[in-house]
């Protein structure tokens, strides 16, 4: 039984020997790329000056002028230049691009060129923004009688949450090699995880046939989201040297230039007012969430959507209305980062929630149990949840856990205030949820495909443009592949990210590789038996034993014969002189509808569930917080790969608790200010607290064997955990991230 | 400048300037790409490598400093083809996702092993790789993959 089994990841030899190869660890000779930004967040260019005393023999400049088509990044909206004609919006936005064979000639080339800025009025803050009114795109969802609802409410509860940047710190920096071709055409290898992203904003920057441009994926060093639309940018800005060099071209970003440069995760204010009764019930919800978009539109509308959508966290509620609005800042743009604009919002419906039981003075952990969603019940869009609900599960998991931490934080307490120590311990619940796939109708609009061969010798081949960046794709679909045609893993391979050999199974984003393309990886493998099996029946004993064939462990039964797979595709591949080979692409699960202009219907195909469990403790002179535990239950649906899965949530967790306590992306006009391992911090093996991941599985039959979605969901419930236990400890309200000592100690001032 | 050195026990000459990084003629005049680079500034560990027995970071190490050392790097932890018990559990236990940190992870994991020579504790293991940054797993399963290498070492040791 290849899934559920804990095989050793397909790659991992690979990977501990060193062996594998990343985008700038392949063979390569040619020229090194570099990109000349802005420094000013809002501006002209006034001129461009390259010194006369230096030599530029050799070097290749690239400007907006070298552009063959449209100067964008097409991506939602075409508003994002490629390279700046003249206005710029924001610092680290790319002007002048410039190549040389030799390195450090290169370095030198770049202190010889000197951009004239002029500048022009900004605004850095989101709420300043929308005062001023650069609003780049507002979404509303309303469900039920919002006024009747505050009507009969016994308390009105207002809050506002903040959260900041926070950077994806993929460790490997964003990178790619361009090689142009002498028919016009071009090859991009590199490190990103949406190889067709890259694909499409190169078809459309030159202006070529689709089949002119080829995308490899390299093995990737993480991506987390940060490799989903940055990659368009620095493949095109490759792309443009390399053709106008007529040689290959290497771009690897230093990590200042990454972290300056490229995405982060949305900064956001939340504001809720909830008409609640003295239950506790949610009987009107009135919430704004303002998140800072940058200047360009990119990817903000779809985490503006999905960070609205999950807003009121997994709870009934009878009626609200949910506005947002993506602010228009003179900052570089954010974009895609694991979860995707929920764990801003849940972190908000989380420390809202807490907020409702004190005023109502109920336990925060047994509100959450009784305002639930549970199977049957509907969510803010209208979304009737009919199967694979964890939350009940979740919840009977983690709650025991809860109390036995809170008796120990208790016990610790006491004693600290015995011995006068200024150590005080605090333990947080959090229960959250996340929609697994695109949202309402994106998988049907996508329709992922996968494509399987069958080789002479029994091989299976898959080709997908879904990336492995490290959450082991490569692994589970040959799971999927193996249990579903009944042969052992080693018996299917997985073809290259390669644009020219794989189809679009969609982007490596949104929870939806296991669950959406995974399905697709089971159907495509039915479909390689259900052809094979015609073949047979067809050549062999005729029509009427057609019924009587079955296919078993990696074998067809007809009569008293039985014909493995190999046989069957070598017999196929002679009679038809090539080998099987057949097209899935998504299916909508029956039963589900959505309506984009009203925003009604199922927004998810199905979501999973998770709470956690945090332990911290604050030293309450140095308001320095340190996790002392972390517990956490997770309903993913069956697991493929349990060692995998659980690598995600551990992963998630932590990325998780980072953004709770640690991370923090300083701003100095315009410009990150700490954009280096030394100042921008990410929690290391010290940092880390030991993480029990309890797995509830609670099979979802739309998913592959009943999978889910595992890639986002851990992340979105650490924060408010880590705040409602800093609450316990320092009685505080933390209701903005990141709680660093500094912020902590401002909190404890104000108390 | 040449600077000879002995990388994974083989002798190599290189005739290099001599403050380029150690990492740089690893990877680009030596072709020994397993070591990596996250940081450049000696923060993330994803370019520790060995220095006569030494754990550091390649990317801090001007060239001249090693001549004449003895160099271990992620390529020559597997002994023919034989896999150091640290990574066959890294593979069974998980410890590499998007693998840019594991072979620095690898070579200080193996390091940590040889000087404790005992079975360390979870704290110890976590102090031991504090130097070594990994956004994908939130190390659990790294520190599960070390204890598990460390009882195999022992045990085999204690079989001989």
């Amino acid at each position: 039984m290849p899934v559920g089994e804990r095989i050793g990841r397909i790659d991992g030899r690979d990977k501990v020997t060193g062996a594998s190869r990343y985008v700038d660890d392949l063979p390569f000779q040619g020229l090194y790329g570099r990109t000349i930004r802005s420094t000013l967040p809002h501006g002209r260019v006034k001129s461009i000056e390259f010194d006369k005393d230096f030599d530029w023999s050799g070097i290749v400049r690239v400007d907006y002028r070298d552009i063959p088509g449209k100067n964008i990044v097409a991506l939602i909206e075409d508003d994002q230049p490629c390279l700046v004609q003249e206005e710029f919006k924001h610092a680290e936005e790319a002007i002048l691009l410039l190549a040389c064979e030799d390195k450090e000639r290169l370095d030198a080339a770049c202190r010889a060129v000197k951009v004239i800025e002029e500048p022009l009025p900004i605004v850095l803050d989101p709420e300043e923004a929308v005062r001023q009114g650069w609003i780049l795109k507002t979404l509303e969802i309303t469900r039920g009688d919002l006024q009747a609802g505050f009507a009969k409410a016994d308390f009105i509860v207002e809050g506002t949450y903040r959260v900041g940047h926070q950077e994806q710190l993929y460790i490997e920096t964003q990178g790619v090699i361009a090689t142009p071709h002498a028919d016009g055409g071009i090859t991009v290898e590199g490190s990103l995880q949406c190889p067709y992203y890259v694909h499409r904003a190169l078809t459309s920057l030159f202006v070529l046939p689709d089949d002119k441009v080829q995308v490899i994926q390299a093995v990737t060093g993480g991506g987390f989201g940060g490799k989903e639309d940055y990659p368009s940018m620095i493949s095109a800005h490759a792309a443009l040297l390399a053709k106008k060099a007529g040689r290959p071209v290497k771009m690897i970003y230093e990590r200042g230039e990454d972290i300056r440069a490229t995405t982060k995760r949305h900064p956001a204010i939340v504001k809720h007012k909830w008409g609640v009764s003295k239950n506790g019930d949610i009987l009107a919800a009135d919430m704004s969430f303002v998140i800072d978009g940058g200047a360009y539109v990119t990817l903000s509308p779809v985490v503006l959507s999905r960070g609205l959508i999950h807003g009121l966290g997994p709870y009934r509620h009878e009626a609200a209305w949910m506005h947002g609005q993506i602010a228009g800042t003179h900052t570089p743009p954010n974009g895609a980062f694991r979860g995707f604009g929920a764990p801003q919002s849940l972190f908000a419906a989380e420390r809202h929630l807490d907020k409702v039981a004190k005023v109502i003075g109920k336990d925060p952990v047994a509100l959450r149990q009784y305002l639930t969603l549970r199977e049957g019940d509907v969510t803010v869009t209208g979304q009737q949840l009919n199967e694979s609900v964890g939350a009940l599960p979740v919840l009977a998991a983690s709650v025991p856990k809860y109390n036995a931490k809170k008796a120990a934080v208790d016990a610790f307490n006491q004693e600290a205030e015995k011995k006068r120590s200024p150590v005080r311990r605090g333990v947080g619940f959090s229960f959250f949820f996340h929609g697994n796939g695109f949202t309402g109708n994106g998988e049907a609009k996508i329709q992922g495909k996968v494509d399987a061969e069958v080789l002479p010798d029994g091989k299976v081949v898959l080709y997908t443009a879904s990336t492995d960046i490290g959450q082991g794709t490569l692994t589970i679909f040959r799971q999927i592949a193996a249990e579903t045609l009944g042969v052992s893993v080693s018996q299917v391979e997985v073809a290259a990210q390669d644009t020219n050999i794989a189809p679009n199974s969609g982007p490596t984003v949104a929870s939806r590789t296991c669950m959406v393309v995974g399905k697709v990886v089971e159907d495509v493998s039915k479909a390689l038996i259900e052809e094979l099996g015609s073949f047979l029946a067809s050549k062999g004993a005729g029509p009427e034993s057609k019924g009587k064939l079955s296919y078993q462990s990696g074998a067809f039964l007809f009569s008293e014969e039985r014909v493995t797979l190999a046989e069957a595709a070598r017999h196929y591949a002679e009679a038809h002189g090539k080998n099987l080979k057949v097209r899935r692409q998504y299916q909508t699960p029956p039963g589900l509808s959505w309506d984009d202009a009203t925003y009604r219907g199922d927004a998810y195909p199905v979501y999973s569930w998770a709470t956690d469990v945090v332990e911290v403790e604050v030293d309450l002179d140095t308001a320095e917080t340190r996790i002392v535990s972390c517990y956490t239950a997770h309903d993913i649906g069956r697991p493929i790969h349990p060692v995998l899965a659980a690598g995600q949530i551990e992963g998630g967790t932590l990325q998780g608790l980072g953004y709770a306590f640690m991370e923090e992306v300083v701003w100095k006009n315009g410009r990150v200010y700490n954009d280096r391992l030394t100042n921008y911090i990410i929690p290391t093996s010290l940092d880390a607290p030991e993480i029990e991941v309890e797995m509830v599985d609670v099979p979802y039959s739309g998913g592959p064997f009943g999978a889910k979605g595992v890639g986002e969901i851990p992340m979105d419930g650490p924060a408010p955990a880590v705040a409602q236990a800093i609450d316990y400890a320092a009685k505080v309200e933390a209701n903005e991230l990141p709680i660093t000592p500094e912020r902590l100690l401002a909190m404890m001032e104000r108390r | 400048m040449k600077i000879t050195f002995e990388v994974n026990n083989q002798e190599k000459t290189v005739e290099v300037a001599p403050m380029r990084r150690l990492l740089d003629v690893l990877r680009y005049d030596l072709a020994l790409t397993g070591t990596k680079e996250g940081c450049g500034e000696g923060e993330c560990g994803a370019c520790s490598v060995l220095v006569n027995g030494q754990l550091v970071n390649a990317c801090l190490v001007p060239v001249c400093q090693v001549q004449g050392a003895k160099v271990m790097t992620v390529e020559g932890i597997a002994t023919n083809e034989q896999l150091h018990p640290v990574q066959s559990c890294f593979i069974e236990d998980g410890g590499a996702q998007c693998g840019i940190c594991t072979p620095g992870m690898i070579v200080a994991a193996v390091d940590f092993l040889e000087k404790h020579k005992g079975t360390p504790t979870r704290e110890e293991i976590r102090e031991a790789l504090a130097g070594n940054l990994c956004r994908c797993t939130g190390y659990q399963k790294i520190i599960d993959a070390v204890e598990n290498a460390a009882r195999q070492i022992v045990s085999k040791r204690s079989s001989v």
